[in-house]
């Protein structure tokens, strides 16, 4: 297990190495510098400017030097807050965007799930055509028309629960959790669904039951693991989908989290934080992944055995 | 041939094909029938609109602004006092077109890698599926929202960044089944015949693999259109004054307790564009049994 | 009285093209200390006669139509679900055909052992341990302290039956069901997996239901034998009856199915047409592993109209040596001389007029047809390849071959999903002759299909082979096949040629223990010979 830890990590190096390099001179390259919009500055001032974000270096010197302020995890200073460096604009909406996706993959999980197993014990009667069919609409559904929806009829028609903001009122994350994790569950339900369906025909199944193994536990102990473990290989692209999911929920709701300033940055070519997002985000998405498969392999003894010496 | 023989075969019966077996189990599926009428009438607008939408694209009416449903605009009009029918059906040509031209784009990258991989096997295989892995460990939709920022909004650009995303998962299926079907005995029995590589591919690999991508294409093209939504709500997508269902719902989303229809009508046009494809994906996928042969 | 008295069982299956009559009106009984016997081939009913008195036939699509199932005295048929649940697993225990599969691949084998205990007996954790380390031990797994905590896939099929063994005998059941336990596995398995059970029946001295296709499996074992087809009964009796006196036509037909004789030895000189020297063939793994040596320096020859049976058991490389001489396989060195021409150095245009010379029958007729071409396509396209007929008289060259291989006309336009296991093999022998090949390999052609159907084909390839004047090799793991129809037999073992000789040679005075192991593990021998 650890050899296959240890490989994946040291396979994912070479790729942040190229999502960094791509960032970097993706947005050295974008037409019109950052500070070419707006008022007009004088010569002397873009100079200074210019210094002070040192891009008066030659281009390959600035990806170097970008490159050793990153080792030492110092992400630049904002173009567009002065004073104020890219490490604390997403120290401050990190962790926002962090419980947002953490309940959100609750819901996906927890409902998703949940559905998925319940519906693939009984296939083709009610009680699996309801989960499914509400599946479905969660598919077809994307959390930018949910999320207004949701507002309308909770918020504004029925007025059970706030509409914006994160932690400021009561309730007021329960809208935005749903809104992000819905499509989610959805699409963990269906793929939950259809492992446990396969699962459930396997040879080892009938073994269980042949032993006199009552429903609950040929469910539980026989069935769900298997089962599962596509949802779980899964979890890795969702979290990836999650944080941009993140970017819509976030500007509905006006929650001031990390995908709010992303595509506020994006807006005002804020070109530093939006590097330094890139970056930030990308390493997530690259560990996160790495833990599902990690979680997924462990869970299949012959694969754990095969990585395990 | 003699007419004996010419008698004989033109008079045994017709088996049925799998295709013909595949539609025929597909046209039980109502839900996969509904799929595709609905899909294919939207088409049909979508093609027909600058003929048969109800005003023109551009016409304003400032004095009337918002209003709801009602005779002369069905779907009421936007707060330019625009008929909403008329945006639905324009920014649903451009949302269409989006999925299948993206799909279409990922549909040839990924077929080619794919079946190349997987028929050439050995190094080159690995290789080109090495990469195929990076990419996915990508976080492309990040990616998609930078290229959009730096190269501005326009539409090429946006096919081509969203078929780069799609066509991993088209390279992998087309890889997997090509690889399987080598090992078919059918297909060891066409190489025993001395069939050259080209014939070998076109009669034995292609229509044997021909069921999964369809179904994969199917349900790729409403990833697409979420993804184009996706951009175009947060502004990332397509510009005025050209419309998209993903632009129109995010105007709706922002003049919502107001004028509710403004959010709803396009939601409700994408939904059911998603819903229609998904379920035709659904059905193809039963009814040409991508998972496994059966006997 | 019977263990297990069953009167009448009808089971059907309601599907949306009909119902179907899977058990009709099944009677038979077990007694305690007696193995009972079910034969019958595919469709014939027996396995779900057996599921269903467990309650092991999912319902719906399933139903009972009527009978009684008197097991201790209650009808099983009648009790609900959870009286039934504790029969299971604890008074009447099963085991399956796949032992690869029939095994929780994520759980230990120690603790889906302990399992039945634990919820049957309430037994302490500790206890049930114990008692399976001594069942593991019984059945025959060696050093049960350290591989009781191991899984599944780290056991052979063979290994992994006794696993599934040991399991259903923990609780000491008065009932074991075994679905075809040996099907799945080498013949010299199958022996030691047959004698296990035999042994572990008398021992306890309990009721044991047989259900097999195969008559000679339970040639040895069996005190009763049911003869199912088609959801009924045809005959009934004890051994001696079914194999000495059989009275139905369809259990005289299953008996002549079992080939018994050996092949005459041909005269004539022998003129080689291959000549097989030293090939290997070597398929490698991961960096750094040892290559797998499927084929180790095989020699043999094969003469002009003689037919080779090749011998081994899976993983012997049998199947390689047909497909390296095919060129199906890349070859790693060595020579294959057809005609005087060595093929391992062919390219081009020129190994494509080799293969029309040869041509092989695969093993599953459900994976050697292209599902989206007719017969007529599938027939036509050699025809047409090799410029044997033109487009006019293509017709003509496929209904000869449908006539030949025994198909009639009027299938030439259906597809390969419409036809039986049977006539598939037809059509890919037909597909195999249509190049007028000299020489061809067939690898398991008829171990994929029903035991009549079998003879059906072996006989049709036998008169083929004649009339086509065909050199053969013919690769099986079934002894008494190869000495049916083989001139010469070749027996393997881990890819490497252990001996040869003619089939009364071989039979009468094996002279390497393997292939005396392997002579001895041909089920029903005794009876037969």
């Amino acid at each position: 297990m650890l050899r296959f830890i240890t490989l994946r990590l040291l396979q994912a190096i070479p790729v942040i190495l190229v999502v960094i390099t791509v960032t970097f001179f993706l947005v050295r390259i974008a037409p019109g510098g950052p500070f070419d919009s707006e008022k007009p500055v004088t010569r002397e001032v873009k100079a200074a400017l210019e210094a002070q974000y040192k891009l008066d270096l030659p281009l390959f010197q600035q990806y170097t030097s970008y490159l050793g302020d990153l080792a030492q995890g110092d992400l630049g200073p904002s173009f567009k807050y002065p004073g104020r460096s890219v490490n604390e604009l997403i120290a401050a909406g990190f962790p926002v965007t962090a419980e947002l996706g953490f309940y959100a993959l609750l819901v996906a999980v927890g409902i998703g799930g949940l559905a998925g197993v319940i519906a693939a014990l009984k296939p083709n009667t009610a009680q699996d055509y309801i989960p499914m069919s509400l599946a479905m609409i969660g598919i077809c559904m994307p959390s930018f028309l949910l999320g207004p929806l949701l507002v309308l009829v909770f918020g504004i028609h029925l007025d059970w629960l706030p509409v914006s903001g994160w932690g400021d009122i009561p309730g007021d994350k329960i809208l935005p959790s749903i809104t992000l994790g819905a499509g989610y569950a959805a699409y963990i339900a269906r793929l939950g669904r259809a492992g446990m369906l396969e699962v459930l025909s396997q040879d080892y199944i009938r073994t269980a039951r042949a032993k006199g193994l009552p429903e609950w536990q040929v469910v539980l102990k026989h069935s769900l693991r298997g089962g599962l473990i596509p949802v779980v290989a899964f979890l890795g692209p969702a979290f990836a989908g999650l944080l941009a999911g993140s970017f819509v929920v976030e500007t509905i709701f006006q929650i001031p989290g990390l995908g709010r300033f992303y595509v506020q940055a994006a807006f005002n070519r804020d070109y530093t934080m939006i590097l330094g997002t890139t970056v930030f985000l990308s390493v997530l998405i690259v560990l996160f992944n790495l833990l599902s498969d990690v979680l997924a392999a462990w869970m299949n003894p012959r694969l754990r055995a095969q990585f395990g010496h | 041939m003699n007419t004996q023989t010419i008698n004989d075969i033109a008079q045994a019966e017709q088996g049925t094909s799998l295709w013909k077996d595949a539609w025929l189990r597909l046209r039980k599926n109502h839900l996969a029938v509904f799929g595709l009428v609905t899909l294919v009438l939207f088409i049909v607008i979508a093609l027909l609109t600058p003929w048969i939408a109800p005003y023109s694209y551009q016409a304003q009416n400032l004095e009337l602004g918002a209003s709801p449903p009602s005779a002369a605009h069905w779907l009421g009009t936007d707060i330019f006092g625009r008929d909403l029918m008329t945006q639905i059906m324009y920014g649903g040509r451009i949302s269409l077109a989006v999925g299948f031209v993206a799909t279409t784009v990922a549909l040839l990258i990924g077929v080619t890698w794919g079946a190349v991989a997987g028929y050439v096997g050995g190094r080159a295989d690995a290789v080109m599926m090495r990469l195929v892995d990076i990419l996915y460990a990508l976080p492309f939709m990040i990616f998609i929202v930078l290229l959009t920022v730096v190269f501005g909004r326009n539409m090429l650009l946006l096919f081509l960044a969203i078929g780069a995303v799609e066509w991993l998962t088209m390279a992998r299926i087309m890889r997997g089944q090509v690889q399987s079907l080598r090992q078919q005995e059918f297909v060891e029995a066409a190489i025993s015949l001395g069939l050259s590589p080209a014939t070998l591919i076109r009669r034995h690999l292609v229509p044997n693999a021909l069921g999964p991508i369809i179904v994969y294409t199917t349900l790729t093209i409403p990833n697409v259109m979420l993804l184009e939504a996706f951009l175009s709500f947060l502004g990332l997508g397509i510009q005025p004054p050209q419309t998209s269902w993903g632009l129109l719902i995010s105007y709706g989303a922002e003049t919502m307790e107001e004028y509710p229809w403004l959010l709803i009508f396009p939601g409700l046009a994408l939904t059911l564009t998603l819903f229609s494809l998904n379920f035709l994906g659904d059905g193809l996928r039963d009814a040409l049994d991508v998972r496994g042969a059966k006997d | 009285m019977a263990l297990l008295d069953v009167q009448d069982l009808a089971v059907s299956f309601v599907t949306r093209n009909g119902t179907n009559k899977a058990v009709d009106g099944v009677s038979f009984s077990v007694e305690l200390g007696k193995i009972t016997a079910i034969i019958g081939e595919s469709g014939s009913g027996k396995s779900v006669a057996c599921y269903s008195l467990l309650g092991l036939v999912p319902m719906p699509p399933g139903r009972i139509d009527g009978g009684r199932a008197l097991f201790e005295g209650r009808d099983l048929l009648q009790l609900e679900e959870s009286e039934l649940r504790k029969i299971r697993g604890r008074d009447i225990a099963m085991i399956f055909q796949d032992p690869m599969t029939c095994l929780n691949p994520y759980m230990t084998i120690g603790k889906q052992l302990m399992e039945p205990l634990v919820y049957h007996h309430h037994v302490k954790k500790e206890q049930a341990r114990a008692r399976a380390l001594e069942l593991l031990a019984e059945v025959g797994i060696r050093d049960p302290e350290s591989t009781i905590d191991d899984f599944p896939h780290q056991f052979s099929g063979g290994m992994r039956q006794r696993v599934m063994i040991a399991m259903a005998l923990i609780n000491e059941p008065k009932l074991l069901i075994a679905d075809e336990p040996t099907t799945a596995l080498d013949v010299t398995i199958q022996a030691q997996i047959l004698k296990l059970i035999a042994e572990l029946q008398e021992k306890r001295d309990i009721g044991v239901i047989f259900i097999s296709h195969d008559l000679a499996v339970v040639a040895d074992i069996a005190d009763q034998i049911v003869v199912m087809k088609q959801g009924q009964i045809v005959e009934t009796g004890n051994r001696e009856s079914i194999f000495h006196n059989a009275q139905h036509p369809y259990t005289k037909k299953l008996l002549a199915a079992i080939p018994t004789d050996s092949k005459q030895a041909r005269g004539g000189v022998a003129e080689p047409l291959i000549q097989v020297r030293d090939l290997c063939t070597w398929f490698s793994q991961d960096k750094g592993k040892e290559p797998v040596k499927a084929v180790n320096k095989v020699s043999f020859d094969i003469n002009r109209g003689e037919v080779l049976g090749l011998v081994g058991e899976s993983g012997s490389g049998k199947s390689t040596i047909g497909r390296s001489i095919l060129r199906l396989v890349p070859v790693t060195s060595g020579e294959v001389l057809f005609d005087g021409t060595d093929l391992t150095a062919l390219e081009g245009r020129d190994l494509k007029a080799m293969r029309r010379r040869m041509q092989m029958i695969f093993q599953d007729p459900f994976a050697s047809l292209n599902p989206r071409m007719t017969v007529y396509d599938t027939l036509a396209e050699p025809l047409l390849l090799h410029g044997i007929e033109n487009r006019a008289t293509v017709g003509k060259g496929v209904l000869k071959l449908m006539d030949d291989v025994g198909l009639a006309r009027a299938f030439v336009r259906k597809y390969p999903h419409e036809f039986s296991g049977g006539q598939r093999q037809r059509i890919a022998i037909g597909r195999a002759l249509a190049t007028r090949p000299e020489f061809i390999v067939a690898d398991e052609p008829v171990s994929a299909l029903d035991v009549t159907i079998q003879a059906q084909i072996l006989d049709l390839m036998q008169q083929l082979g004649r009339e086509y004047g065909l050199t053969m090799l013919f690769v099986s793991h079934d002894l008494a096949v190869v000495r049916h129809l083989a001139d010469r037999i070749l027996v393997l073992y881990k890819g490497e040629v252990v001996e040869q000789g003619s089939g009364d040679d071989l039979f009468e005075h094996p002279q390497q223990p393997y292939t005396r192991q392997l002579l001895t593990s041909i089920p029903g021998r005794s009876l037969l010979a």
